[in-house]
């Protein structure tokens, strides 16, 4: 009885996952046809499988130097978003305060604000300090994503028994030095969480950058897809390899850390 | 470390400096702005309450508001039966439990705006395709108009944040302790009274947490707006935060824009603040 009842469910579940996955092998058979045979048929595999949409749409992304942007991008943002914000919420973990509360509550409440709601101040100030760039992008990644990394890393800290500090203290370790080689490494589980955190939201923000970035050479992904698609808007099977070809490092990034990723972000949410 | 020592500044600066300048002092100004007639290079006069009556006149604003408030409401209804379903279907004793997680969680790690543009694909060329081999005339035409753009938006909302919902509630089913199910099942306990007196009241944070999280991001949605329907037909399908958008960059009403955007951060707190409250709540209860 309980046995046909888990039949019944796994197959409503596999269907559902195919159903999920439609999207995905629409988009990808796709984005092998000709704009003709695209017209004729868009449900089933092509007659050959092309790479010549493919070609077309890596020179016109210039992938590889838009590759490159995003993960310069990411890569500093979320380094500088971890080290940052695991000090903080190390300081303010460990001198309990009215200063250290009202940091705090200030960091905290920094999450209820939409980003609309700053957007247009920020571009003026910045681009009046001639800081509409890439430095200046990442410094605002720091600025929003601190917050919620600083939230997790204070939580965590909660747990860490403030006698490893003094220990470390009466051997001669110095603040710093207390903090990188006894506190950060101990912090290695949540600053997992934090960094896959800010990853998915930085490697996949568009509105941001398409504000800050404004030369040529220095999109992201999502940018330079924006634009991309407006040009080929008509092109069915250009865009769709270039959107094929833009979820390539997602999908590689997903197969190596899924579990890490799944769990990162319940913890996040949950917390 | 004491507040007074100099390494604690030291360990803060780099945040202090950076979340001062990129949210604070963009709050506060564009606080103060919304108050005047400012251009973006000019400060202006000061005018008083006057950007926030008009916008209360402004019959785009207002529909947008109205279409992002039934976008939200239905989202987050679909979003969350959906995720709930997939939860209780991945947690059951089944073999493919983890590639299927795999599978319905997959949306979300990519951008919204990516999301939009595979989805205007299958709308405008599947859809119409399917329609014509199967002689369904309501396949075709899709995001043309208000409606199908609206039910565009929602299907496209379901299918990306069910699996981040499910990841949610699974936590909280995988939380439950089994020793407690089991000894109402020996007590003689129902399905059903098992589900209600049990299960329910032990996933009820999911539900308030899942809510929350739906209610906001749908609330606040601009990528995937921006790439399946960029509010058109006619700015009918234009939610709060790409009118907001428009009125800034493409009309350069900056003051103006700004008050519109002072309203949006209103709401938002307030929804966020409604979360905390509850939770506050059920923690005294508890």
């Amino acid at each position: 009885m309980r046995n046909r009842w888990n039949i019944k469910v796994e197959v409503l579940g596999i269907l559902l996952a195919i159903l999920w996955l439609l999207p995905f092998y629409l988009m990808f058979v796709n984005s092998f046809k000709s704009k003709k045979e695209i017209f004729l048929d868009t449900t089933s595999p092509p007659e050959a499988w092309s790479f010549d949409n493919y070609i077309t749409a890596f020179q016109e992304l210039d992938f590889l130097r838009t590759l490159f942007n995003s993960l310069l991008i990411t890569v500093v943002s979320v380094v500088l978003i971890v080290l940052f914000s695991a000090m903080a919420a190390y300081a303010l973990s460990r001198a309990k305060s009215k200063i250290s509360t009202f940091l705090f509550f200030l960091f905290v409440s920094a999450m209820l604000i939409p980003f609309q709601s700053v957007m247009i101040p920020l571009v003026t100030v910045f681009g009046q300090f001639d800081m509409l760039n890439r430095g200046g992008l990442i410094f605002m990644y720091i600025g929003f994503g601190a917050s919620l990394s600083i939230f997790l890393y204070h939580g965590a800290l909660n747990n860490v028994p403030k006698s490893l500090d003094e220990a470390a203290k009466i051997d001669g370790a110095n603040r710093w030095q207390v903090f990188w080689h006894i506190i950060f490494p101990i912090l290695k589980p949540i600053t997992v969480t934090v960094a896959i955190l800010n990853i998915i939201w930085i490697w996949n923000d568009y509105l941001l950058p398409s504000l800050v970035i404004n030369t040529t050479g220095s999109e992201t992904i999502p940018l330079k897809m924006f634009f991309f698609f407006g040009e080929y808007t008509k092109q069915w099977h250009l865009a769709l390899a270039g959107l094929t070809l833009a979820i390539i490092p997602v999908i590689i990034f997903y197969f190596f850390a899924q579990r890490s990723i799944i769990k990162g972000v319940s913890d996040g949410a949950v917390k | 470390m004491r507040t007074r020592d100099l390494s604690y500044w030291l360990f803060l600066a780099p945040v202090l400096l950076a979340l001062g300048l990129v949210v604070v002092v963009p709050m506060v100004l564009g606080l103060f702005y919304s108050f005047t007639a400012w251009n973006g290079i000019q400060t202006g006069e000061f005018v008083g309450f006057q950007n926030y009556i008009n916008l209360f006149k402004d019959e785009r604003f207002l529909d947008s508001l109205w279409f992002t408030t039934k976008f939200s409401v239905v989202s987050v209804i679909l979003i969350n039966f959906i995720g709930l379903s997939l939860a209780l279907i991945v947690t059951s004793k089944i073999k493919t439990s983890s590639l299927l997680r795999t599978t319905f969680f997959m949306p979300n790690l990519i951008g919204g705006l990516i999301l939009g543009f595979i989805w205007q694909f299958i709308f405008l060329k599947v859809f119409a395709s399917v329609g014509e081999a199967v002689g369904m005339e309501s396949l075709q035409a899709w995001l043309s108009t208000t409606e199908t753009g609206f039910w565009g938006l929602v299907i496209l909302m379901s299918w990306q944040m069910a699996g981040y919902i499910m990841v949610i509630y699974i936590a909280y089913l995988e939380g439950l302790p089994n020793e407690l199910i089991e000894a109402a099942e020996i007590d003689g306990a129902s399905t059903i009274q098992r589900f209600r007196y049990i299960i329910f009241p032990l996933v009820a944070p999911a539900f308030t947490v899942s809510m929350f999280l739906t209610l906001s991001n749908t609330f606040k949605l601009y990528d995937q707006n921006l790439s399946l329907t960029a509010g058109g037909p006619y700015n009918s399908t234009e939610m709060v935060a790409m009118e907001i958008f428009k009125t800034a960059f493409v009309q350069n009403a900056f003051a103006y824009a700004q008050a519109k955007a002072i309203i949006f951060f209103l709401i938002v707190a307030v929804i966020a603040l409604v979360q905390v409250y509850i939770n506050k709540r059920r923690e005294v209860e508890m």
